[in-house]
């Protein structure tokens, strides 16, 4: 069974109120131009830590452009499925993978897969803030430098454009010499998205990028993901329901390694259609 | 346990642990007080003229007005002595034979004891070692000298059941009725004009060559020798060790032959050094011939193969520490594993790495036992930088050890062997706390 998730505009819808919780449903997104086409597929692919199997047998299709939340109680097989897709499960020895995983048609764990181009094209942001001991610039310059980019001003410039991005310029612009580990870890957070963005990915990994964060330094990631929904494939993963509806247009919901429902977000948290779904956006369970 | 029980236990562990880092620390002070006080002095001293004289011939240093004006001065005090002599060996010829004979076997000493303080007498042959050239360059020196000039030293041994003790007995007394009584009072009361003390400050000690194995001048071979051994064999192992310290952490499978490669490590970091010193001279001196015979070379990579296992583990311990984190955001944005070593592991190591490095640099420069049969002379000049794969140099620790028991001399260059440990210890300590800047720098500089 391919899982692809239908009805693929989730715009103009108003907010939705379920019985336990509140979900709230942007009602003003942006139309997005192109994408819509499958960009990452999953063709019963099993993830293996040893002889334990923590995802199972997925399939489904991650549309390109197209922002999709991964949720699903702690343990449950997101990081891993996340990781798995631009092979940061390569450096853990004891996992193996069966099954497909395809990027753009070409197989992830194909033999003759290059990972490096690959880290290239999908790049990644993790829960907790990790930017390097170096300067701001060296952070963001990290990426193009290591691709062959030397020239002082060309680096300037993509600094600046990931930096605009990111919505971090105007804050840390006057002090881009500076340790990046002394800034807030919202404003880390942040600049650990410009670093991955500023090697022109295709599709953007993010592993639950908020829960190290307050509220409002949340916030800003939320709309930064909004800012980028349209440019990237956006994968987040969250424990955040709310977030999850927010900033999401698909949403894949894991239990236990297999993915139980993967619904557009409006459709997964006001109908769900499996009796699992709905006791987690629910509350029963977490 | 109850309350009273636990109370006392704990407070005992306080007591000891405060009275052993006391005892540390008096123990530590009483070893450091006396090689700082003594190795100061060979510094900072009160030198006579006979110092300045030997800087002028030897090294060339002083103003030879000054000097001269200065020998003229001492000089004519001398030349008073130099007349007594005269006037008394006339004297000893008119006398009775038995009277000569038992007179000139109290003379021989006395003029000795001139020697030591003034130099060579009028008609002494020219003196073959630089040491019988020159007087007293110390003015404490010169004041034992002038007590053995004064007194003769006899031994009592009277009890059979004590030790024997010394005594002295003036010399002036043996020469009562001759022309030479006079002299004894005389060197004593113008000893300062003979020799004219003054405040020293010899730098020279750190920067000359040694004269006469190191009766006069300064210790540059040694603290040149141990500086070329130590950099060099830093030269070997420091990239060897961080080198395989990556393998360890980052290459290495977990398995039999890693584990074999890891117990090895550790066993090498435990063997004795004399041990690495016997199998330099076996191996890379014999079997590899690197050089002829001892070489700098040589002492090098013996060196190096004792603090390898060292920088390794600190290599390690500093790779290890680095948060994995980097890592992942490394490899994320497309990095390679070794460029991500190269620019994110290493950096993000590098004060453990190069703290663990200068401690085993000054191992290094302080170990004896590897360089006894690889590297050392004990007396010799600074060799030039294209030497050091054939010639074997002098060195600190070495030398320190060789100049307080073997040097025929070894009592009267004290201030030498005291100065030669404070200028090691000196530059172990120095290594230290510019590691400790060095890694307080480069943390500062990380954690922005
Ligand atoms: N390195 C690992 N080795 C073995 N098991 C792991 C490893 N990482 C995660 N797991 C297991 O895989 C399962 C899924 O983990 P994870 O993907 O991190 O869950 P989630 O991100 O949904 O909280 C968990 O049961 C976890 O214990
Ligand atoms: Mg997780």
């Amino acid at each position: 069974m391919q899982m692809t998730a239908d009805g693929r505009e989730t715009s103009s819808k108003e907010p939705v109120k379920t019985a336990t919780r509140d979900i709230y449903l942007p009602s003003e997104r942006k139309k997005i131009s192109g994408g819509g086409t499958p960009h990452v597929q999953a063709k019963d692919f099993s993830i293996y830590y040893g002889e334990f199997e923590a995802v199972k047998k997925v399939n489904a299709d991650i549309l390109s452009k197209y922002v999709t939340a991964i949720i699903g109680p702690s343990g449950c097989g997101k990081s891993t499925f996340l990781r798995a897709i631009n092979r940061m499960n390569d450096l853990i020895s004891s996992c193996r993978t069966t099954g497909a995983l395809l990027f753009d048609g070409e197989d992830i764990y194909g033999k003759f897969t290059d990972e490096v181009l690959l880290r290239k094209k999908i790049g990644m942001v993790f829960q907790k803030p990790n930017p390097f001991p170096k300067s701001i610039f060296d952070n963001i310059a990290y990426g193009p430098r290591l691709h062959g980019m030397n020239d002082r001003k060309q680096l300037a410039e993509v600094v600046e454009r990931s930096l605009r991005k990111a919505a971090l310029w105007d804050e840390v612009s006057d002090r881009l010499d500076r340790n990046a580990l002394g800034l807030s870890g919202g404003q880390q957070q942040r600049l650990c998205v410009a670093r991955a963005l500023a090697v022109e990915p295709e599709i953007l990994l993010l592993d639950e990028p908020t829960s190290a964060l307050d509220p409002k330094a949340t916030a800003k990631i939320e709309d930064l993901i909004q800012e980028l929904r349209g440019s990237y494939t956006i994968m987040i993963v969250t424990h955040n329901m709310q977030q999850a509806s927010r900033v999401s247009d698909y949403t894949m919901f894991f239990y236990e390694g297999v993915l139980v429902e993967y619904a557009p977000t409006a459709q997964l948290f006001t109908n769900p259609k499996d009796r699992m779904t709905e006791d987690y956006i629910t509350g029963r369970f977490s | 346990m109850n309350v009273g029980t636990r109370k006392i236990l704990d407070r005992s562990f306080t007591a000891v642990g405060i009275g052993s880092i006391v005892v540390m620390g008096i123990a530590l002070l009483i070893v450091i007080v006396p090689i700082v006080f003594n190795g100061m002095g060979s510094v900072f001293f009160t030198g006579t003229i006979e110092h300045r004289n030997m800087l002028y011939n030897e090294f060339g240093k002083g103003n030879s007005d000054v000097l001269a004006r200065e020998n003229a001065a001492a000089g004519a005090y001398r030349r008073e002595i130099y007349s007594m002599l005269s006037k008394f060996e006339a004297e000893l010829e008119s006398m009775e034979p038995e009277k000569q004979q038992e007179l000139r076997a109290q003379y021989g000493p006395v003029r000795t004891a001139l020697q030591a303080l003034f130099g060579p007498l009028p008609g002494d042959p020219e003196a073959v070692l630089t040491r019988y050239k020159y007087g007293q360059t110390r003015w404490d020196k010169a004041q034992e000298k002038l007590h053995e000039f004064l007194y003769e030293a006899k031994w009592d041994y009277s009890d059979p059941n004590a030790m024997a003790k010394e005594y002295f007995v003036s010399r002036a007394a043996g020469f009562e009725g001759t022309s030479l009584v006079k002299l004894f009072p005389y060197v004593e009361k113008n000893l300062d004009r003979l020799l004219r003390p003054e405040f020293t400050v010899y730098w020279g000690f750190l920067t000359d060559s040694s004269v006469d194995s190191h009766i006069f001048g300064g210790i540059w071979p040694e603290i040149q020798g141990t500086f070329f051994l130590a950099v060099g064999a830093m030269l070997f192992a420091f990239p060897l060790g961080v080198i395989a310290a990556v393998y360890f952490t980052e290459y290495a499978q977990d398995g039999f032959f890693t584990s074999m490669l890891r117990s090895a490590n550790s066993t090498l970091a435990g063997v004795p050094s004399i041990v690495f010193g016997l199998f330099g001279l076996a191996f890379f001196i014999n079997t590899l011939k690197v050089s002829e015979s001892k070489s700098v070379l040589a002492g090098s990579l013996t060196l190096a193969i004792m603090i390898l296992p060292t920088i390794i583990r600190a290599a390690e311990e500093a790779i290890l520490s680095v948060p994995k984190t980097y890592k992942e955001a490394s490899l994320s944005l497309g990095s390679t594993k070794w460029n991500t070593i190269m620019t994110v592991i290493l950096p993000a190591a590098l004060p453990g790495i190069l703290t663990g490095g200068v401690i085993s640099l000054g191992r290094a420069a302080g170990e004896t036992a590897p360089i006894i049969f690889t590297a050392a002379v004990s007396v010799g000049s600074a060799i030039g930088l294209a030497d050091v794969f054939s010639s074997p140099t002098p060195a600190l620790s070495w030398n320190i050890y060789n100049l307080a028991s073997e040097h025929e001399a070894a009592a009267e260059i004290r201030h030498v062997q005291y100065g030669m440990v404070l200028a090691l210890v000196g530059i172990v300590l120095l290594l230290n706390l510019s590691a400790i800047l060095l890694r307080a720098r480069i943390s500062k500089k990380l954690k922005g």
